[in-house]
């Protein structure tokens, strides 16, 4: 799979991260080559493998209904970047 | 008494040949002395440790103690610690002071064991050799200039260079029994779900688990007695019985039938290795048991299910770091998309940016069928090798890694390179079964694993297997040169 | 060439658990900002789900109801993408495995037509928090109570062909699960929100067009409006030889429009993946069947009930079945006073008139069912006439009183007395000389139709009080005295 600095610039859209631009080039040859490591899955056929998700096959828990979490606003806000009446404030929000 | 294991220690504070103030004070002001030339720690909490081994005496004192009451212990910095900074290594959560406790901090606490601080790691556990730590490299006590291993890097060189007598870390395709074998230590990943991921910062949720490093078997045994066990907060923590891990390490050998992979014997593996391995299997012969020479025929395959799994996991699960609610933000983003864009470019470091690429490639339109779907198909072909080779053995041995420690620097340039240190360890993680690592010697003077691989929920009778060696060998009691 | 309207619905109804369908933390309306939005769902580094069986309960009975496929396994999937409002970066919910798969149920069309309309799937997810714009001048406020609070999302087939078929779909799915009380149904605090998606084509057409999503709306007046406006948009555009934009768009109700939603422009990649966090839901067929036979009253059921129990008219009972809030408000209103059709009668009229012009739902009405059974009641032991009555109920609506008290103040007992009422008439017939010598000069046959002036004018000397019935026989008779 050849990629090039475009789908690098996507993928890195997709994941909101910032990449310089002199850091592309480094990326993309690292990607690249993770990216051969995968070839070798492709000539294994699994066509009647079922895929696999998590190592045992246990199944889902269920928590009773119970409000169990009290309102700890103050302690969980003190780790924010930016807080006022008690909301988290971001850049502008445009729907 | 640095070179004390845990089980000693906890012997000398029953008898009352010290205190555990005493004990703690000594390690404290041992990493304030010593710890600048490793670099183990990312944060010590001197007044937490005293305070809790004051607390830890009194119960002594009582006579109520637990096994592990007032022993000092350091955890990796994945771990929430309530009221400490808890970083994951990294710049984004650098000023991030965890606002509740891990649930196995919360099962130290509860047993009153002591907390020294929280060691260096791979940022986000993302790492063979803890180079990608925001607070820089570790240093192998072992070896000049050599890494510790990683993504535990931190808890293993405190341990080795004897700062502290045992530490915590987390193992998603090595990061515990790397580091172990690579500084002589004994480290235990227990299966997936014998201990709470509830707290514990994820990288990859269905690979990732906790588990002890120590110097002995024995010690190791004692550590995961508090660590192990159903937690309702976590879903995917197994309901089963937890068995008292110390119970049966004497238990004789005879019979033991052990499997040895022939693929993890091939041509990539450390001649003076896979040497040091075979001595470790003859000493095992010389205990009582039977080897086998078995097949997991779809080990190289691991690789590249783990390098898509764990990265595609892992993009999802650092989503959250954002800017918004907690950790880095960049400075004075002009909108929304900005203060995503550079707070991620800035707070992330260089490996955590391209495995999150790369997982948010592999789930990205059109790739998910030949990427992840694919990678989850192999991992059920890797299990059901383990699963095969285990109907006909007990436990499977081969090498934890396929070279001993390397020089700081030697692979950061490939990542590749770099990935293929786990060859050995992460199909284990792939299949959640429980795996060690315990020192069997020495190539040019830095330590060798030998890595137990056991069935699900096996972990007593690897650490029996483990400590058995232990008693019949010394290489888990060497030291460190200058130590 | 006539166009045909394509319209599919998707419907987020929250469900009515205590707690949030992955923490612990209240679901209840209206807190203070954050102040239930736990470590949970803030997303803080460690903290894991677990999911409330309660949801599930709900998701199964709301599956049952309408005889839809329940999957006996399902999943839950990571939908990832960035929104301040969305926690994790990613939402939880059901892309591969829904837990409701294909069902379908009736729809009544104003003239009595049935229509069947498919539900395609319903899957559970969590809610998202909320921005709040207003507030700040160049800073968006988050507040995540609501993430995490249990959705199911019903999406229909595209089966609807008129504004109309989608009201009366999008109310038949509210009364359903309003009458399962796994919803409040409460439309103006997003309880029940819809999104609309609509095409058009020419009629005959197989193939679809490319269709618009209009999000949100809450209520079902907004949907009709939202509908119809879409539909002349999109038949205008294609008219003009236009094509239409597959997109995202909001309805402003202040405006009667939609528009494109900016944040929704750009073409998303969700990279929906397995959650590793959570396992597979897996559930027997005697927990299904145990949810199925214990349904409470469905509105279909309920619908035939009136028509057997209370004699309504088909088109009664359909109005007042759907809404469990209203179905109980009938049965209690006539479980007092006794006469269905006459409760039928107000609550479909003058009482629906009241709660549609202040915007109020039944349950938040300011006159209780006992009120109005006793205004009815007046009506019926011939205390108040019609207009009389509606001031009452008018009164009642204003807080101002009982009912009796009302009738008193404002002197609305209607008059039954002969005597009264026979000389009020004369008074107007000798009034009327111009009228009268109309009437007596008329044909015989013609003279009914000029009884309507002299009842007005009666009507209006006695201020509505005298009693028609009473006021008619005297009048004839004193007519016809006079020729």
């Amino acid at each position: 799979m050849a990629l090039d600095k475009s789908d690098v610039d996507k993928i890195a859209h997709l994941a909101r991260i910032n990449i310089e631009e002199q850091d592309t080039q480094a990326y993309l040859q690292n990607i690249t080559s993770i990216l051969g490591l995968f070839d070798q899955m492709q000539e294994v056929d699994t066509t009647d493998v079922e895929p696999l998700a998590h190592p045992m096959d246990a199944i889902q828990r269920l928590r009773a209904d119970d409000i169990t979490e009290k309102n700890q606003r103050e302690l969980l806000q003190s780790v924010a970047p930016a807080i006022e009446d008690g909301l988290f404030l971001v850049p502008k929000v445009i729907d | 008494m640095f070179s004390k294991t845990i089980a000693q220690l906890s012997q000398g504070l029953k008898t009352g040949e010290f205190s555990s103030s005493e004990i703690t004070r000594s390690y404290l002001d041992q990493i304030a002395a010593q710890d600048s030339k490793y670099n183990s720690f990312i944060t010590v909490t001197p007044e937490l440790a005293m305070a809790q081994a004051k607390a830890a005496d009194e119960t002594i004192g009582a006579g109520n103690a637990h096994a592990m009451t007032g022993i000092p212990i350091a955890h990796k910095d994945i771990f929430c610690t309530k009221g400490v900074r808890t970083s994951a290594g990294s710049k984004m959560l650098d000023n991030f002071i965890a606002p509740y406790n891990a649930t196995i901090i919360e099962k130290f606490n509860a047993v009153q064991s002591v907390s020294l601080g929280k060691t260096n790691m791979d940022e986000f556990a993302m790492g063979s050799s803890n180079e990608n730590s925001y607070y820089g490299a570790v240093t192998n006590p072992w070896g000049d200039n050599r890494v510790p291993g990683g993504s535990s890097g931190g808890s293993a060189a405190a341990v080795a260079a004897q700062l502290a007598p045992g530490s915590t870390g987390t193992d998603t395709g090595g990061s515990i029994r790397q580091p172990a074998a690579l500084t002589n230590l004994t480290g235990i990943k227990p299966t997936y779900g014998r201990v709470s991921r509830f707290g514990m910062i994820a990288f990859a949720s269905s690979l990732d688990q906790a588990g002890p490093i120590t110097k002995t078997a024995e010690d190791a045994a004692m550590m995961l007695n508090v660590m192990a066990g159903f937690d309702a907060k976590d879903s995917t923590s197994a309901q089963t019985a937890v068995d008292d891990y110390t119970a049966t390490l004497n238990q004789p050998l005879k019979g033991l039938k052990i499997g040895l992979p022939k693929e993890f014997f091939s041509a990539d593996l450390n001649p003076q290795i896979a040497e040091r391995v075979q001595s470790a299997l003859k000493e095992y012969q010389a205990l009582g048991a039977e080897l086998k020479e078995i097949s997991l025929p779809n080990t190289a395959l691991s690789i590249p299910a783990y390098y898509i799994i764990a990265p595609a996991e892992a993009s999802s699960n650092l989503s959250r770091f954002d800017g918004v609610k907690f950790g880095y933000r960049c400075e004075n983003p002009v909108d929304l998309e900005d203060m995503y864009k550079r707070t991620r470019g800035e707070g992330f470091g260089t490996e955590v940016k391209r495995r999150i690429l790369v997982g948010t490639y592999a789930l990205s339109e059109g790739f998910y069928d030949a990427y992840y779907k694919k990678a989850q198909q192999i991992r059920r072909l890797i299990q059901q090798d383990f699963v095969n080779a285990l109907k006909e053995v007990d436990v499977i041995m081969g090498p934890t890694t396929p070279q001993p420690a390397f020089k700081i620097g030697e692979k950061t340039a490939d990542p590749i390179d770099m990935y293929m240190e786990d060859i050995y360890t992460l199909s284990l993680n792939l299949a959640g079964l429980p795996g060690m690592s315990v020192p069997c010697g020495q190539v040019d003077d830095l330590p060798v694993g030998l890595q137990i691989i056991g069935n699900y929920f096996a972990e007593q009778r690897l650490l029996n297997v483990a400590h058995m060696f232990q008693q019949a060998t010394d290489w888990h009691t060497q030291t460190a040169p200058g130590l | 060439m006539q166009w045909e309207a394509v319209i599919g619905l998707e419907i987020h109804a929250q469900l009515a658990t205590k707690t949030k369908i992955f923490s612990g933390a209240s679901t209840a309306f209206g807190a203070e900002p954050n102040t239930q939005a736990c470590a949970i769902d803030l997303a803080l580094p460690g903290t894991l789900p677990v999911f409330n069986i309660k949801a599930l309960e709900m998701a199964v009975m709301f599956g049952t109801a309408i005889d839809a496929e329940i999957s006996k396994t399902s999943v839950f999937d990571r939908k990832n993408y960035f929104y301040p409002d969305s926690p994790k970066g990613y939402q939880t919910s059901q892309l591969f495995y829904p837990i409701v798969g294909l069902g379908e149920l009736d729809i009544t069309l104003a003239d009595g037509s049935i229509k069947t309309i498919g539900v395609t799937r319903a899957h559970l997810e969590e809610d998202a928090g909320k921005s709040l714009h207003e507030k700040f001048a160049d800073m968006s406020g988050i507040d995540l109570n609501r993430a995490g609070t249990p959705l199911l999302e019903i999406v229909s087939e595209p089966d609807m062909r008129s504004a109309e078929e989608a009201v009366a779909y999008a109310k038949k799915i509210h009364g359903i699960v309003t009458s399962l009380g796994i919803c409040d149904g409460n439309m103006a605090e997003g309880s029940f929100r819809v999104d609309c998606n609509v095409s058009v084509r020419h009629k005959g057409d197989n193939k679809l067009g490319n269709r618009t999503e209009t999000k949100n709306i809450n209520s079902f007046r907004f949907i009709e409006k939202a509908i119809k406006g879409e539909i002349i948009r999109q038949i205008e555009i294609l008219e003009d030889g236009g094509r239409i934009n597959q997109e995202t768009r909001l309805y402003d109700a202040d405006k009667d429009q939609t528009r494109t939603m900016r944040s929704k422009e750009e073409a998303n990649d969700y990279r929906y993946f397995p959650c590793p966090d959570l396992l597979p839901i897996v559930i027997e067929d005697d927990y299904i069947e145990a949810i199925r036979n214990n349904l409470p009253e469905l509105p279909d059921a309920r619908q035939q009930r009136f028509i057997d129990q209370y004699k309504l008219s088909e088109y009664d009972a359909v109005n007042l079945s759907a809404d469990k809030a209203l179905a109980g408000y009938f049965e209690s209103v006539v479980k007092e006073c006794s006469d269905a059709k006459l409760a039928a009668n107000w609550l479909l009229g003058e009482f629906a008139k009241q709660l549609n012009q202040s915007n109020t739902s039944i349950d938040q009405s300011p006159v209780t069912a006992s009120e109005l059974a006793l205004l009815l009641t007046r009506i019926k032991d011939s205390t108040l006439a019609t207009n009389g009555a509606k001031q009452v109920l008018e009164a009642l609506w204003r807080k101002e009183g009982e009912v009796d008290a009302i009738i008193d103040s404002k002197g609305l007992k209607q008059v039954t007395d002969t005597g009264a009422i026979e000389a009020i008439v004369r008074e107007v017939v000798s009034n009327c000389d111009k009228q009268v010598q109309q009437y007596i000069a008329a044909e015989p046959d013609k003279r009914g139709k000029m009884l309507g002036f002299f009842m007005g004018q009666i009507m209006k000397a006695s201020k509505g009080k005298a009693n028609p019935g009473q006021v008619q026989a005297l009048l004839v008779p004193i007519l016809d005295e006079l020729c």
